[in-house]
């Protein structure tokens, strides 16, 4: 294996140390280490993190190639910092069989740019009414933890409530798209000023609370843990933290976007920015970034959902929904936690990539930057200012809504158990 | 310089003068055995209906041959959702056929803006309806039909003057152009309906709300009555149709508590029986036979604003307008 000599880089954002990769660990971390190695990396200026953990990642394959492939899609995670990202399961066909899940994951250990952790469905087809066989794919080879209908509710109480149950047995946890279907029928973008303004079909907060609300007390009575996908209001921050103060196993995520873009972006009626859950208000920007600053939202998650040009280059009510977001899930979170003081870089390490590891049981993942440890590993350049350019990225599709704007940082580097992804901001060919 | 029509909202108080101003110019002509003038000769307007729309789309053909335009009828429904072509594809070929202008209707709101900030089409974009938006020359017909009624002349504003707009405000597209043209020139709106069918947010709007029609009545210039559809009652914004009449429709005991001097007006179709009855629609109050009228002068004016040459802001009206008015006297 190639042996890395990495110079200078701050840990966590600490003191200039060394780092000397060997054998897919870290063999070495000091002060000017006296190694020797294949490569060296002069990271003076650079950031050093735990490689990225997403919780949240749509890589439509199989079945939407046209989008987005397991390849695409990782090496687009390598070049974000990501070195494990959970593949979710509204793929045609469904990820809700042992086949399908073991078929995404050997997909992914095939590409070699990030581990891909497939989630499983929690019903058959994603249609609610029956449970998938939620431990058949635990016990495959892709040894699925997570389980989620991601992109529809499991809005029925029973249904969820049995799932909660069930996946105690191995440990597992149901990630929930908290949607009341009724409230949401037609709906277009957040509802509020903006949407009576511009004649959308309004998807109300309540929507999403009002499901959260009932999930926490179901994880609470029959004791399981739940986690809540891409929250986006306040009042479900409000919701999530009164469950955790009361000891209740509860997790949530929030999305870079919804940590920097508002409903006020839709008047434009551009549909890069048609997103589900839709982006909400100021008022809700804030109050998510001071829950993910407090802990109560335990991760950022990008909800990467990759489109193909034609299903964003229409009117509105005819566009997909959704956004991608993993090449530039680390810069946004710059922008908004570390540059406005809430966050520092031992929070960020912590939001991407400790608790969505812990979350998803990832043991190789979301460890610390210690000797010994699995070199999981991201060199970010917090220095670098840039204009963001979709058509660099790697994902294969372009429906980014930061086209544009300047967004801080780069990805210099990413190490997947040792070996070098990513290279002076460039993909390893492999 | 505006291109497009595409929401009210864009509109200050000088450019819609002006094109009321216009519009009035304009209607002299329908009055004239030949009431054709040649303003867009050899321009193309194209109608593109992605919905069925019987009286905008006649409105609007009508207006353009008045001004000799070649007229294209482009009837496009279905979306691009469930079948056919997309509306990119859609504007690329009227692009390349050299459309001057799209008079567009969509079921999908904001397609005119779309169509509009695109560099798909480069003629202008004239929004004929766009789902729950905007119904920019509906609003504008009637401003012109309010004006002749409350305070008429050219340059004359409505200042101080009060209209009531009753109904299914949140899915009409004519609600929103009314409360941003007729506050630009003036008025003061007052929404009335059942909370069910005001958007969220409407604290926030340019006018005043009220739940009670009854109290509304003495004090308005103009009451404007909403088309409800009888489906919205399966959706449960009001119990049964009866109890919406009762509530929200104007009958001709409602109709005595008017001002002498108000109107009573209807965009159409309107649904006898429903949020109006056939005694006040067919008074000599209810203006919907002269709304339909204006609304060709209306869109002339329009289409004579931005095919014609004219600017909008502080016009320097120049060449066509002087023909125009040559042709007038």
């Amino acid at each position: 294996m190639t042996t890395y000599l990495i110079r200078n880089a701050q840990i966590l954002g600490g003191a200039p140390q060394d780092i000397h990769i060997v054998d897919g660990v870290f063999a070495a971390i000091g002060e000017d280490l006296d190694v020797q190695a294949d490569i060296d990396i002069d990271a003076h200026g650079l950031v050093a993190l735990p490689g990225l953990v997403d919780l949240h990642t749509h890589l439509r394959e199989p079945g939407r190639e046209d989008a987005e492939t397991v390849l695409t899609g990782t090496r687009a995670a390598a070049m974000g910092g990501y070195t494990a990202v959970h593949a979710m399961a509204n793929t045609f066909p469904v990820a809700d069989s042992a086949g399908v899940v073991e078929q995404v994951w050997r997909l992914g250990r095939e590409s070699g740019y990030c581990d891909v952790q497939p989630v499983g469905a929690v019903t058959v087809g994603l249609e609610g009414k029956q449970l998938a066989e939620l431990g058949a794919m635990h016990d495959s080879a892709a040894g699925v933890r997570v389980f989620s209908d991601d992109g529809k509710c499991v809005d029925d109480a029973v249904i969820m409530r049995r799932a909660l149950e069930y996946v105690k047995a191995f440990d597992g946890v149901i990630a929930q798209h908290a949607q009341e279907p009724r409230l949401t029928a037609g709906a277009q973008m957040n509802e509020g000023r903006v949407s009576g303004e511009l004649g959308l079909g309004g998807w109300p907060a309540v929507a999403e609370e009002s499901i959260i609300a009932r999930d926490v007390l179901l994880a609470a009575h029959v004791g399981s843990r739940v986690h809540i996908c891409h929250l986006s209001t306040a009042g479900s921050v409000e919701i999530v933290r009164w469950a955790k103060a009361k000891g209740w196993d509860v997790t949530a995520e929030v999305t870079p976007h919804h940590l920097l873009l508002t409903d006020e972006l839709v008047r434009s009626y551009d549909p890069v920015y048609k997103v589900n859950p839709p982006l909400r208000t100021a008022a809700d920007v804030e109050a998510l970034r001071q829950a993910l600053a407090d802990g109560t939202i335990d991760a950022v998650a990008t909800d990467h959902a990759p489109h193909p040009a034609e299903d964003k280059d229409c009117e509105w009510a005819a566009a997909a929904m959704g956004m991608v977001g993993l090449e530039t899930a680390l810069s946004v979170v710059q922008q908004t936690m570390v540059d406005t003081g809430l966050l520092n870089w031992e929070g960020v390490a912590d939001r991407m990539s400790h608790r969505p590891a812990r979350i998803g049981r990832l043991a190789g993942h979301g460890r610390p930057v210690s000797v010994g440890e699995p070199a999981n590993l991201v060199l970010f350049d917090p220095a670098y200012r840039g204009v963001v350019n979709p058509d660099t990225f790697a994902t294969r599709s372009r429906n980014s809504p930061y086209r544009g704007m300047d967004l801080p940082g780069r990805v210099h580097a990413t190490f997947l158990r040792g070996e070098a992804t990513v290279l002076a901001g460039e993909l390893v060919e492999r | 310089m505006k291109r497009h029509l595409v929401s009210t909202a864009d509109l200050g108080r000088d450019d819609a003068l002006l094109i009321l101003d216009t519009a009035e110019e304009l209607s002299q002509f329908s009055g004239r055995a030949v009431k054709k003038l040649p303003t867009l000769r050899g321009r193309t307007v194209v109608n593109l209906f992605f919905e069925d729309s019987t009286r905008t789309k006649t409105s609007f053909e009508v207006a353009e041959k008045r001004l000799s335009a070649d007229v294209i009828n482009f009837s496009a429904k279905g979306s691009s959702v469930s079948k056919g072509e997309s509306l990119k594809d859609t504007a690329l070929t009227l692009q390349a056929m050299g459309a001057d202008a799209v008079v567009i209707r969509h079921h999908a709101s904001g397609a005119p803006a779309r169509l509009a900030g695109s560099d798909w089409l480069h003629g202008s974009v004239i929004n004929a309806g766009d789902g729950t938006h905007e119904h920019p020359t509906q609003a504008l017909l009637d401003a012109f039909t309010l004006r002749r009624h409350l305070n008429p002349g050219p340059g004359h504003d409505l200042a101080g003057r009060r209209v009531a707009i009753v109904g299914d405000v949140l899915h009409s597209r004519v609600a929103r152009s009314n409360v941003h043209l007729l506050t630009t020139l003036g008025a003061e709106v007052v929404f009335v309906a059942p909370p069910t069918l005001l958007p969220i947010g409407i604290e926030t709007w340019p006018c005043r709300v009220s739940y009670d029609l009854d109290s509304v009545l003495p004090e308005v210039d103009a009451v404007m009555m909403l088309r409800v559809q009888r489906e919205r009652m399966n959706a449960a914004f009001f119990p049964t149709e009866r109890e919406y009449s009762r509530r929200y429709g104007l009958d001709g005991t409602r109709l005595a508590k008017l001002p002498e001097h108000a109107v009573v007006m209807h965009p159409g179709p309107m649904v006898r029986g429903m949020e109006i009855t056939a005694e006040v629609a067919d008074s000599p109050r209810c203006t919907v036979v002269e709304q339909v009228a204006n609304g060709v002068s209306v869109r002339m004016a329009v289409l004579y604003l931005l095919l014609g040459g004219a600017v909008f802001a502080d016009g320097h009206a120049d060449a066509p307008r002087t023909e125009l008015q040559e042709a007038a006297q």
